[in-house]
């Protein structure tokens, strides 16, 4: 029996290609066929065509400080520009003295976001929290009490983008949650209207809303009536987003199982009692993650209102860029601000994978 | 006794009237409809109060008259002298030119990053990552204002015009290129190509019922590839290869010749595909990673090829989960091309906002504008259904 087993010839292989160490990573990773090795070279040449050119734009050829625009032209980036300008970008045409009160805004916008984010404050304590917050915002932004008073033409910039966006999700949510609620009502004439009225929303583009706010609400008005044009854009922000809620929450309403309805009927639950402590809480804490992803589209949107002339951080920017000593730096000017709402919709972005991960692992069981 | 009780007909109790779930739910509803409509016709009724006041015209006779303002680029024929309704004609063609390119485009660029996203190749994946997301966190409008300033604003003159391809300049003028000169040959060559795009699916079906009754198999695609390709060049060469380009030469200030695409419509189709392109290469990547590794095991398995496991397994499969929300993605690629208004390319939004300026007449001009978006969405929705029953999952 030995004999064979050693009579057996044994073919020479090369040994195995290395499957570890830098080489190794490198075949496995970069170079593990042919079509894989042309990609690499592909890609390669892209970062080798991009990245210099860009970089002696925006590091080595760039000026970073200048008297005026006239001696920024050199044909790398002006970041002088924006020295000059990052206080007309970020806050816009606010009363410059006041600077304070909207630095402070900011900070409490993000205070107020990250203690959302934090899983063990949602309850009460959060809607008491972000109660006070808001109402400091509006009085820091708006004045009285004590503080001059500043006119809402003049709000403007980053603390005018976070108010657009956080108030439109905050009154877009509840009405969300009663279109939702009323698509799915058993009684024909209420789902009728709601389903017109989301479809016909979530139909047309957020800028005819927002021109129906500024050229249409002033003729739907009785005479002598006026909003305050701020006010306008926010309403039509609320209700375009409220459409959009109204499908996320109805996701969440169609995934509860009939049986916890029936059960809610049994147990003797008025429908009001039933939708707030039975359905909505199991339908709300399941559509969480898409919410956090609208609030990032609607944080996306409100750059549209510039369109109605409101200076919002795209349209303080657009503004800055208007002045004849500082002509020309619209690269500047985006790239700067395109990191602004990069960070926040990135943060959110991944706060929102987080969120899904941690909500589905008891789920997963 | 209790047999007696039985029988006894007892008609099911009455609740009163406010207590009847039936006659509460009418109740409610009535109040609910006479509340909208309450509302409804209270702004209705201001309306017409501020136009009888302010003098507003009304009714859509202003479509009739002469419009008297320019527009850069029109794909049909415009002068100042046409009518208000010539001019929405040709911002509904311009968006809808730009929304078709937009979505055929994005759908490329989407796929394909969507597969990067996936490929083993650790750098393509990377590039991918960070293409997209980059790009989706970052508002479209300020894409867009950031290409339309790259193109219009950084760009030099035409005299110093970046050459990015062998006579293909970009300058503040647009993107020039050059542009093949028509000849007759080109219609058959056309005709030839419907009749090869006939042919081929007349064949492919033709061998797949062979196939179902024999078991043999048919090269479908070199035939296809053949009767689609081959028949236009055949055409093409037999008409002797008539080709002749247009470059563009600089003349003066400016180029003569080729074909120009102008900046503003270059920056809006570029920012709707790359910033919608993210959304589908994520769609993209979700459905092919819904379709478990099992199937792909089993079709190995089985013995097909790397080609047909992708076509006739997989594919389907993410289809499926792919289709519903690639239908979203092109509804908001043709509502975002409104964002054309902040640029400068005529596209509806745009000239209906010009009109309504000129003729005050603002509920008219966004009538107009919701019904034709309105019109648009169902279209794309009704087309998109009708694609995603053939995919959908067929069950007993």
């Amino acid at each position: 029996m030995t004999d064979i087993a050693q009579n057996i010839p044994i073919a020479q292989h090369p040994p195995a290609p290395r499957a570890t160490g830098v080489l190794g990573w490198l075949r496995a990773n970069l170079f593990s066929s042919v079509f894989n090795s042309v990609l690499t070279v592909l890609s390669l040449t892209l970062i080798a065509t991009v990245i210099p050119p860009v970089v002696r734009w925006g590091l080595l050829d760039a000026i970073w400080s200048a008297p005026n625009g006239a001696a920024c032209h050199s044909g790398g980036a002006c970041w002088a520009f924006i020295g000059e300008k990052f206080r007309f970008i970020l806050f816009g045409r606010y009363p410059v003295d006041q600077d304070w009160r909207p630095v402070i805004v900011v900070g409490v916008f993000l205070a107020m976001i990250l203690a959302a984010c934090s899983r063990r404050m949602w309850g009460r304590r959060l809607a008491i929290l972000w109660f006070v917050g808001l109402s400091a915002i509006f009085w820091l932004m708006a004045g009285g009490l004590g503080l001059t008073h500043v006119e809402t033409a003049l709000w403007s910039g980053l603390p005018l983008t976070l108010i657009l966006a956080v108030v439109g999700m905050l009154f877009g949510f509840p009405l969300g949650v009663l279109l939702a609620l009323g698509r799915r009502s058993r009684l024909p004439a209420v789902r009728a209207i709601c389903v017109g009225y989301i479809e016909l929303i979530r139909g047309v583009p957020l800028i005819t809303m927002l021109f129906m706010a500024s050229l249409m609400l002033p003729l739907f008005l009785p005479a002598g009536v006026t909003i305050d044009k701020l006010v306008r854009a926010q309403v039509a922000i609320i209700l375009f987003s409220a459409a959009y809620l109204a499908e996320i929450v109805r996701g969440g309403l169609q995934a509860i199982p009939r049986g916890q309805i029936e059960a809610a009927d049994a147990l003797g639950l008025s429908y009001i009692q039933r939708t707030r402590l039975i359905v909505l809480p199991q339908a709300l804490s399941m559509v969480i993650p898409p919410l956090v992803n609208s609030f990032i589209s609607t944080f996306k949107d409100t750059s549209l209102v510039l369109i109605v002339s409101l200076f919002d951080l795209l349209g303080a920017t657009e503004f800055a860029l208007t002045d004849a000593n500082w002509q020309g730096f619209y690269v500047e000017a985006d790239v700067f601000i395109a990191l602004i709402y990069w960070s926040f919709c990135f943060f959110m972005s991944r706060y929102s994978q987080m969120l899904e991960r941690e909500l589905n692992r008891g789920r997963r069981r | 006794m209790a047999s007696e009780e039985a029988s006894l007909p007892v008609a099911p109790a009455r609740p009163a009237p406010w207590r009847d779930p039936k006659v509460r739910g009418i109740a409610y509803q009535i109040a609910f409809v006479a509340a909208v409509v309450g509302l409804g016709a209270f702004l209705v009724h201001n309306m017409l109060g501020n136009i009888a006041r302010q003098n507003i015209a009304t009714g859509f006779g202003f479509l009739r008259r002469e419009a008297a303002f320019g527009i850069g680029e029109s794909l049909i024929s415009y002068t100042p002298a046409d009518t208000y309704g010539r001019a929405f004609l040709v911002g509904l063609t311009n968006t809808l030119y730009v929304a078709a390119l937009g979505i055929v485009l994005a759908t490329i660029l989407g796929t394909l990053m969507g597969l990067a996203r996936l490929s083993g190749n650790w750098l393509v994946a990377k590039l991918a990552q960070i293409y997209v997301e980059t790009f989706r966190n970052i508002p479209l409008l300020l894409q867009l204002f950031f290409w339309w300033g790259l193109l219009n604003k950084m760009a030099p003159g035409p005299r110093e015009a970046w050459r990015i391809l062998p006579d293909v300049f970009v300058s503040n003028r647009g993107i020039v290129f050059p542009a093949i000169v028509a000849n007759p040959a080109y219609r058959w060559i056309a005709v030839a190509f419907c009749l090869g795009a006939i042919a081929a699916i007349g064949f492919g079906r033709w061998a797949r019922k062979r196939q179902a009754e024999t078991g043999r198999q048919f090269p479908t695609g070199w035939v296809g590839l053949a009767l689609v390709v081959g028949l236009p060049l055949a055409v093409f060469l037999a008409f002797g290869a008539p080709l002749t380009l247009d470059r563009p030469a600089l003349r003066g200030f400016n180029f003569a010749g080729g074909s120009t695409v102008s900046p503003e419509f270059t920056a809006l189709l570029l920012g709707l595909v790359v910033y919608t392109g993210t959304f589908i290469a994520e769609i993209v990547r979700a459905g092919i990673l819904a379709v478990s590794p099992g199937q792909s095991e089993a079709a190995m398995a089985l013995g097909l090829k790397s080609g047909q496991r992708m076509r006739l397994v997989v594919l389907p499969q993410a289809l499926r989960v792919i289709v519903p929300p690639m239908t979203s993605q092109y509804l908001g690629i043709t509502k975002n091309s409104s964002l054309a208004v902040a640029i400068g390319y005529p596209d509806l939004v745009s000239i209906a906002n010009t009109t309504m300026n000129q003729t005050g007449q603002a509920v008219e001009g966004i009538a107009l504008i919701m019904a034709v978006y309105l019109t648009i969405s169902l279209a794309i929705s009704l087309l998109m259904n009708i694609y995603n029953r053939a995919v959908a999952l067929v069950e007993r």
